[in-house]
């Protein structure tokens, strides 16, 4: 492994020991945070998050970022439980076509606003996060999608499976990783990807078609928005017009940026934005079992991620200090 | 196409006729007919902005030709990007080379090549190996499996080259390649273009720098307003002769002193000392003079200066104004006595890259463009443009970002911004480093202008003519200490160059 290498691995090793002491440290607190009860909980908490933040990570890969991921889950959410709801007669799996067929069509709805009329990414998606909630509460008629709507065989996903009763929402999430690794290191789009980001004035110059491939990453991020939604009526059993997904893109771009991530693009690997959505899940665990009240917990989530970027960030520095100062001697 | 070449070694690799580029109903080419022999390195020179890019540019893809065609091997070819040139043998090889530094070496040689689906899976093992086997090929020591943004520019400027070998170019252009680089790194380019060019391959050379032409081009092509002046074996030019095609006169025309009445002393160091920098250097420049400081790089003259504005102050001596002792230890206080520093890294020291050309203009006097706090345009824009038809200033508008314009107008702009501090006393260290010869005139006009204005003018130059031309006295400093004091009628390029060699040296040659 070269130094570089070994650079990126020990930011990824330095999440995994934030975990472990994070972990050490509530369970020394309250012994049960290390139980396979909470492992549980934790993991049933985590899923959603990394299925966004596969997309997420693709997008500020080539230096963009969807903010509007949270109202395309709440609406993809929405447009698939209503059809549960009047049209009980389709059976439940075609659901996942129908969030993810929603979810890519808001996902192209930015990338064509960004890549046509060369908007900034930040301004757009601020635009549809705003619009694709409202859109919600219009087909909604701003009501809640009851649990007796929601078909049981999609809600079971989210409580059992043949392989040791973890639930199947888990797997789809690893099963989304571990897709988005090959996607990212191992095909060529995947790696324009990381060349658009790194440099977009030289992309153009080196046969990446720019548009193609920032119309791409908005729409996988829609898709997996889309998935993350129905997931959250399989997890949470109802879909509400202004929860589903309220927050969600917070707790995603906060997972990818502590996983490493640069946001500037270029910069970033899967097992650290995986490593980072574990850390959120084990903080969003602890934070009730500490008994801290519910007022309380948006501050202390919102710190936890802070401490993590400023210990993060000084373990980078002294891993890129180290790397000069070797070469340097050398 | 590459056997059909060797088939016809007397047709020319790259065949130009006729070619012509507007921006925006500008003419910026006119007409270039050029042949490119197989085998050659060619150098295309002119000043900025003579089309010498913008032609180099039209070749690679960058740009279209308004008019014209391009033969290649004898078949017409329609160049319409830089992926259809990679694709046709032509690479062009930026100065700061075009990367993506966040991904491995052996990836930046192969991305963009076509072939594949999206989906198709990226060989890294076959990569990196084929990778490895093109360094050994040019004989450097780069690891392709790190990122290139550790690289040097020379480093990054040889893994480019690789790219043009992995697509098998048979035209290789570099554009102004040796700027950054050190001499022992333009030695290895300069030998590893000497092979490429053995090997048959073309090479297109475009540089500042004369003397780098003369020792590595076979032939040259001198491009002036946009048309191609001559293309001749650079044997058959003398250096002379290749500056009158370049700026269309001769040089010297430029370069008459003033005549100019010089005054009382405006500024005197005496035993200015930084230990281990420089060592008791006195000296003075009075009203309506202009005192040369010349030497080698590292001599300490850059920090003398320094040490007068304040930015970093002398250990012990000391300065006068117009005869008053004066305390110096802030830049600030400098600029209040009436003193003005242009540094010589115009870039680092000098602009604010994105504001307006204005901007940049007043930006050293606050207030005489906001008298009561609160910035007036009308005020600003008054002196902005008293300044720029002074120094001949060129820009599309006063609000255009200052990183648009070139060398020389930026470092014009520079010199307005400090020349509206009303300046008693001005410091110019390297004014004239990286701009146009033409430009380079204009400057010479306006510092002697500046003299006879009756201002005191401190000159730091690397360069001999321009200290010889300028210069009513030359300083030398050698190893921190001022080793000649030398008047204009004495001054020559052997008596400067004997005070400017370090003792050390000049002792260990006799």
């Amino acid at each position: 492994m070269n130094a570089l290498g070994s650079v990126f691995l020990r930011r990824e090793a330095g999440i995994a020991v934030m975990i472990v002491l994070f972990c050490l440290a509530v369970g020394m607190i309250r012994p049960r945070f290390l139980t396979l009860d909470e492992l549980r909980i934790i993991l049933l908490l985590t899923p959603l998050i990394l299925i966004g933040a596969m997309g997420q990570m693709l997008v500020i890969l080539s230096r963009h970022v969807d903010l509007s991921i949270g109202s395309t889950q709440g609406f993809a959410a929405m447009a698939t439980a209503m059809m549960f709801k009047f049209h009980p007669e389709i059976p439940w799996y075609l659901g996942f076509g129908v969030a993810i067929g929603v979810g890519i069509g808001l996902g192209f709805v930015n990338g064509a606003l960004i890549t046509l009329f060369r908007l900034p990414a930040i301004i757009v998606t601020l635009g549809t996060l705003n619009l694709y909630r409202g859109l919600t509460f219009i087909i909604s008629d701003a009501k809640q999608i009851d649990r007796q709507f929601v078909p049981a065989a999609l809600k079971g996903m989210s409580t059992t499976s043949p392989i040791f009763d973890i639930p199947w929402i888990i797997f789809m999430a690893l099963g989304t990783a571990l897709m988005t690794h090959w996607f990212a290191n191992h095909s060529r789009i995947g790696r324009q990807v990381f060349a658009l980001g790194s440099n977009p004035a030289a992309a153009p110059l080196r046969g990446i078609r720019v548009n193609a491939v920032t119309l791409m990453v908005f729409m996988i991020s829609g898709a997996l928005a889309g998935l993350s939604g129905i997931m959250y009526a399989s997890r949470w059993g109802f879909v509400n017009p202004s929860n589903t997904g309220f927050g969600f893109e917070f707790q995603v771009i906060a997972a990818v940026v502590i996983g490493g991530v640069s946001i500037n693009g270029g910069v970033g690997s899967v097992l650290g934005v995986t490593l980072g959505v574990l850390l959120l899940g084990c903080v969003s665990a602890a934070l009730p079992l500490l008994g801290i009240p519910g007022a309380a917990q948006n501050a202390i989530y919102g710190a936890v991620i802070l401490i993590a970027l400023l210990i993060d960030r000084s373990v980078r520095q002294r891993g890129i200090a180290a790397l000069a100062l070797r070469r340097v001697a050398a | 196409m590459v056997e059909t070449a060797s088939a016809m070694p007397d047709v020319p690799l790259m065949a130009a006729r006729g070619i012509t580029k507007s921006f925006a109903s500008i003419e910026v080419l006119r007409d270039v007919d050029l042949d490119l022999r197989r085998g050659e390195i060619h150098a295309l020179l002119g000043e900025n902005g003579a089309g010498k890019s913008t032609f180099a540019k039209i070749l690679a893809g960058v740009h279209r030709p308004t008019r014209g065609t391009l033969t290649l091997n004898g078949a017409q070819v329609e160049v319409l990007n830089p992926i259809v040139a990679q694709r046709l043998g032509i690479t062009l090889i930026h100065q700061e080379p075009i990367c993506f530094p966040d991904l491995t070496v052996a990836e930046n040689l192969v991305l963009g090549q076509k072939g594949g689906s999206p989906l198709a899976r990226v060989p890294w093992a076959e990569m990196t190996r084929n990778a490895r086997q093109l360094m050994d090929l040019l004989g450097v020591k780069i690891d392709v499996s790190k990122t290139m943004r550790g690289l040097s520019i020379a480093d990054q400027q040889m893994v480019e080259i690789a790219r043009a070998l992995a697509s098998d170019s048979r035209l290789i252009i570099m554009d102004e390649p040796t700027a950054p680089l050190t001499p022992k790194e333009v030695e290895t380019l300069f030998a590893i273009a000497r092979r490429l060019r053995d090997e048959g391959r073309t090479i297109v050379f475009i540089s500042h720098r004369l003397e780098e032409v003369r020792i590595l081009c076979n032939r040259v092509t001198i491009f002036r307003d946009g048309n191609k002046v001559a293309t001749e074996d650079i044997q058959s030019f003398t250096d002379a002769d290749i500056i009158r095609q370049m700026i269309g006169r001769p040089l010297r025309e430029y370069m008459k002193k003033h005549g100019t009445t010089i005054g009382e002393v405006a500024l005197k160091v005496e035993g200015l000392t930084l230990p281990g920098v420089f060592f008791d250097i006195s000296l003075e420049v009075r009203k309506g003079e202009i005192v040369g400081l010349g030497g080698l790089v590292g001599a300490g003259r850059t920090d003398v200066a320094r040490a007068i504005f304040g930015v970093s102050p002398a250990a012990s001596g000391k300065i006068s104004i117009n005869g008053k002792p004066v305390q110096i230890s802030d830049p600030s206080q400098a600029i209040a006595l009436g003193l003005a520093f242009v540094p010589e890294d115009r870039a680092a020291a000098g602009i604010f890259r994105t504001l307006p050309v204005e901007e940049n203009i007043t930006a050293a006097v606050p207030g005489k463009i906001a008298p009561s706090g609160v910035i007036r345009r009308s005020l600003e824009r008054v002196l902005a443009e008293d300044s720029v038809r002074k120094l001949r200033i060129r820009l599309a508008s006063f609000r255009q970002p200052i990183g648009e314009l070139s060398g020389g107008n930026q470092q014009k702009t520079i010199l307005a911004r400090w020349l509206l501090t009303e300046p008693r006393v001005l410091i110019l260290d390297e004014p004239t480093r990286g701009i146009d010869i033409g430009v380079k005139a204009e400057f010479y006009d306006m510092i002697g202008e500046l003299a006879a204005s009756g201002r005191a003018i401190l000159l730091i130059s690397s360069e001999l003519p321009e200290l010889l031309a300028l210069c009513d006295r030359v300083l030398v400093m050698s190893e921190g200490r001022i080793t000649a004091n030398i008047p204009r009628e004495r001054a020559t390029q052997e008596s400067i160059m004997n005070a400017a060699v370090p003792r050390s040296t000049r002792e260990a040659a006799a």
